[in-house]
């Protein structure tokens, strides 16, 4: 995220002032040692400067929405949406709307799926996505993933096309791209609740909802990689095009886009992994299939058959993600001239024969149609007695008694006194050092202010707590997880199951591992950082690999050469030059701890989450914004700092 | 490949139609929120079933409990079955407020939303269900997060209770924890069984769990009106909440304006459900216990229950 960054790219110059950065340090160390003496505004906003924000919010939405008509627009967007998710709906669900063709039978679906995967990455890939949607319709939640499918196939394409046209924008008109990075900087730190009531108030409850909600979320990493492919793009291929008399649009479509291919497709494939991240999340929002029957089944308790949908989730995830990374890999293919067009198109052909079999055997065969309830192999019962047979194990409980014991009276508790107690001053002015140090004057203003408006909407003590819990999480995670990674990235036959394990933790909807969490440590902030912590640990883990593996080997023979042991040679080389990608790493981890303290509401929580929570019950839009942007705030101002900090590492090493 | 089917049966259902010039109902789809609690997703599919039965349309969709009143205020959600007084109470007075839906009737179902505890908590503190014993044993509900003093589990902070200022009122030696959702809560629960830990939390009836964890609500002192206006009232002559919620509150049914226009038969129907108690309760049990999936549950509900319906639709 890396997106206020890179428009300020020349004055990364200017480095550090030790004399700027001393002196902030000494102002927030003098406010917090002169707390008794300091005058109430310094230590925290007066009520009196607090101005009602949510009020001015709130005013304004109802002047774009009601004045301006906004809400017709949007509401004529929402129609359209509505008909394209009518029809996948229909085709995947046989929900009763034009063209009255649907559903599709289980058995066609996944024989498209592996002969699609058969042709994006062979065998094994045929199996995986064809193997997913064959467990899908055994486990008997076939209606539940199209439902969700039938969504994620209009919003995902929506979003690519979306994104590509911004980034296209973005890298010819470079003012548009400055306008456009804070707000996309902005759009992917609001905390979800912000996103709940506009998309229910301007795009219709339901699908339609979700399906916004889902674009919203999923478009900046598209727009980010268009625009840096297409910058990437050689001057030599330009010239070759523009030599060979190609119109504007043809330098796009046959020059910039082929060029850019990877890029394109890296960007599709992060669209695919977060619109899967959206799926339970935009459940309360009105999106059906999963996420929905997840939270159902969650308040009930039904542990086993909640982790069967988590599994799906996952299996689903893992076989996109795959099948959109060999896509990536793969060379467009080119035949010689005079190659049969069935030749050509072999695959195609197998998949279209195999999808019109399925569709005829599903006609005389039930169990190929369709899975009926008690046919299938759901274990969800039995999962359940596994489930709660180790969380009440003694050995276990009483571990994670003692643990939530010393975390909440010697660790967590004093903790956030600590920070509670200090005046805010203090930490606005250790924010803007912290800046100052990585970027100068201009960092330290930027940082600074942004902590520093939080402070002036009066929501300090919350966005404290809110701050006390990411920290924690993330210190947690990073004493965990820093270590198992250099450890993976050391030795080859640990990496591979890590690295698999992260992308299951980070695919596994949070949801499901709240309760355990709550089941081991009761409702308290050691679950709610425990939650934070599982989340927070993947991309420290995985840069960390990343950083570590792609030390240049060059410097690890010179390393060699000069006789130094493997611990110095981690400790002198490998870590030094890794540190700007583990520090992205960081940064990513900060990133999620945002995004999973909020969620954490649900476990219970005294933050901002929980405020934000309040504010749903009495369609409170003006505060729910205004509380939105305090996290965003504090976000970007984290992503900042940090991201600056990799990047003068980085021009320092040289790499 | 249902087409054929697909096709046949709407020629059969456009033959129905014509030969029923009567039905005045327009064939948009009535849209039935669905929310992520049993009774009201069981509920909820009965009288999608019964509409469907008399040959309109009907379509659920899932929905946040409280952003709902919203989306019925604008129409694009036709009604809401399960108005809870205390926990949607203030949402649906704030739509209300701004128009746009009205109160279209209520179950005799009552709803009670108060401290609760399993049953084996009384093991631990016998005096039990009077809320003076449970303040005497309070060191008995202690956590770590709440020092010496009992904790109390409330509901999410989105239901707008007022435990603590009940525990200020009363003296208690409590403290609120707020869980953050309802599963957070029975996550609780079944955390404590395993060891038969005494616990005191936030819970409502008709609800599941009364059939999975048997127990029983604390006896404050009795509701009147005004406790949580005026002082005066309860035994605290200063401070309001003193007392505990209402035992009978009401459980109410929403329906959009428009509604009565666009669908007066079904309009009409809805005005006369009314389910019970024990009805509801059965619902839930359908699900949470027997384990079968809403729409089956409704459907078998129906089938057993033909006296309580067929007189609502006649």
């Amino acid at each position: 995220m890396a997106i206020l960054d890179s428009t300020s790219e020349s004055d990364a110059r200017r480095i550090a002032r030790p004399s700027g950065v001393i002196l902030l340090l000494c102002l927030a160390l003098a406010a917090a040692l002169l707390k008794p003496v300091l005058p109430a505004f310094l230590i925290r906003v007066p009520e009196w400067a607090v101005l009602p924000y949510d009020q001015w919010m709130q005013w304004l939405f109802d002047f774009i929405k009601d004045d301006l008509g906004l809400i017709h627009v949007t509401r004529t967007i929402s129609a359209g949406l509505e008909w394209l998710l009518d029809i996948t709906a229909n085709l995947l669900y046989g929900k009763n709307r034009w063209p009255h063709i649907g559903p599709l039978p289980w058995s066609a679906v996944a024989a498209v799926a592996a002969v699609t995967g058969y042709a994006l990455g062979g065998t094994r890939m045929a199996l995986l996505a064809g193997g997913t949607f064959v467990w899908v319709a055994l486990i008997g939640q076939w209606d539940l993933a199209m439902q969700t499918m039938s969504v994620i196939t209009v919003a995902a394409p929506v979003a690519v096309l979306v994104g590509l046209i911004l980034g296209l924008a973005a890298w010819k008109f470079p003012r548009f791209e400055r306008a456009l990075m804070p707000i996309l900087a902005i759009f992917q730190t609001l905390p979800f609740f912000t996103y709940l009531l506009p998309a229910v108030i301007f795009f219709k409850v339901g699908p339609t909802a979700g399906c916004v909600a889902t674009i919203v979320y999923a478009i900046p990493p598209m727009v980010l990689m268009t625009a840096l492919g297409l910058k990437q793009v050689s001057d030599e291929v330009v010239e070759a095009g523009q030599m060979s008399g190609s119109t504007r649009w043809q330098m796009l479509r046959h020059v910039y886009l082929p060029s850019a291919r990877t890029e394109l497709l890296i960007g599709v494939n992060q669209v695919i992994m977060l619109s899967l991240a959206m799926v339970v999340l935009t459940a309360f929002i009105g999106m059906p299939g999963l996420g929905a029957k997840l939270l159902s089944l969650m308040n009930s308790l039904k542990l086993g058959r909640s982790f069967e949908i988590g599994v799906t989730i996952v299996l689903v995830a893992v076989t996109l993600d795959r099948c959109s990374k060999a896509w990536v890999v793969k060379q467009p293919q080119h035949f010689e001239r005079g190659t049969p067009w069935w030749q050509r198109h072999r695959l195609l052909l197998i998949g279209i024969g195999a999808f019109v079999a399925c569709l005829i055997a599903a006609q005389f065969i039930q169990l190929a149609d369709h899975i009926k309830r008690g046919q299938d192999l759901s274990m969800g019962s039995e999962i359940d007695d596994v489930i709660r047979a180790i969380l009440s194990n003694g050995v276990i409980t009483s571990t994670t008694e003692w643990l939530r014991w010393f975390l909440i009276t010697w660790v967590l508790i004093p903790f956030r006194n600590a920070l509670l107690w200090l005046p805010s001053t203090s930490v606005i002015l250790t924010v803007a050092a912290a800046g100052c140090f990585v970027g100068g004057w201009r960092s330290g203003m930027i940082a600074g202010a942004f902590f520093g408006i939080v402070a002036l909407t009066g929501w300090w003590d919350r966005s404290i707590i809110t701050v006390y819990a990411v920290i924690s999480a993330v210190v947690l995670a990073a004493l965990i997880g820093l270590p198992l990674g250099i450890l993976a990235a050391r030795r080859k036959r640990w990496a591979d199951p890590i690295l698999l394990a992260c992308d299951t933790a980070q695919t596994f909807p949070s949801f499901i591992y709240l309760i355990p969490a709550i089941m081991l440590f009761g409702v308290n902030d050691v679950s709610v950082v425990f939650a934070i912590f599982i989340f927070a640990t993947v991309p420290l883990m995985r840069y960390t690999i990343e950083g570590i593996r792609s030390v240049p080997d060059e410097l690890l023979e010179a390393a060699d050469m000069s006789g130094a042991t493997r611990h110095q040679k981690l400790l002198a080389v490998q870590l030094p030059l890794a540190l700007p990608t583990m520090a992205v790493g960081f940064n990513q981890a900060i990133m999620f701890a945002f995004f999973m303290v909020i969620i954490a509401a649900f476990i219970g929580t005294q933050d901002l989450g929980q405020e934000l929570q309040k504010t749903l019950a009495g369609n409170q839009l003006g505060k729910n914004f205004v509380l939105g942007m305090c996290v965003a705030l504090m976000a970007l101002a984290f992503d900042h700092v940090i991201m600056r900090w990799s990047a003068n590492r980085r021009k320092a090493l040289g790499v | 490949m249902k087409n054929i089917r697909t096709y046949l049966g709407g020629a059969v259902s456009l033959l129905v139609l014509a030969g029923n010039a009567a039905q005045a109902d327009s064939t948009d789809p009535i849209i039935i929120p669905i929310h992520n609690w049993s009774s009201q997703i069981v509920m909820s599919n009965v009288v999608g079933q019964i509409f469907e039965n008399m040959g309109d349309n009907v379509e659920y969709v899932t929905t946040d409990s409280q952003a709902v009143y919203e989306s019925v205020r604008l129409g694009d959600v036709t009604l809401e079955l399960e108005v809870w007084e205390g926990a949607f109470g203030a949402s649906f007075n704030t739509a209300l407020e701004k128009g746009g839906l009205h109160d279209a009737g209520a179950h005799s179902a009552v709803t009670r939303e108060d401290w609760w505890y399993p049953l084996w908590t009384k093991d631990a503190c016998p005096g039990l269900p009077d809320w003076k014993a449970l303040n005497e044993c309070a060191a008995v509900f202690a956590t770590p997060e709440t020092g010496d003093k009992g904790r109390f589990l409330g509901g999410p902070v989105d239901w707008l209770k007022h435990d603590q200022e009940r525990v200020d009122a009363l003296g208690m030696n409590f403290v609120v924890v707020n869980a953050g959702s309802a599963a957070a809560l029975w996550a609780e629960i079944g955390a404590a069984e395993a060891e038969k830990k005494p616990i005191v939390l936030f819970n409502w009836t008709p609800n599941f769990a009364e059939a999975v964890w048997p127990g029983e609500f604390v006896e404050f002192p009795e509701w009147e009106a005004g406790c949580n206006e005026d002082p005066a009232v309860g035994p605290n002559p200063d401070a309001t909440y003193d007392c505990g919620n209402p035992a009978n509150g009401y459980l109410k049914i929403a329906a959009w304006d428009g509604m009565k226009e666009k669908w007066p038969d079904a309009y009409e129907v809805l005005t006369r459900i009314s389910f019970t108690n024990a009805q509801i309760a059965e619902m839930a049990k359908l699900v949470d216990v027997d384990e079968l999936e809403p729409e089956d549950a409704a459907a078998e509900w129906l089938a057993a229950n033909e006296d309580v319906w067929k007189p609502w639709i006649e």
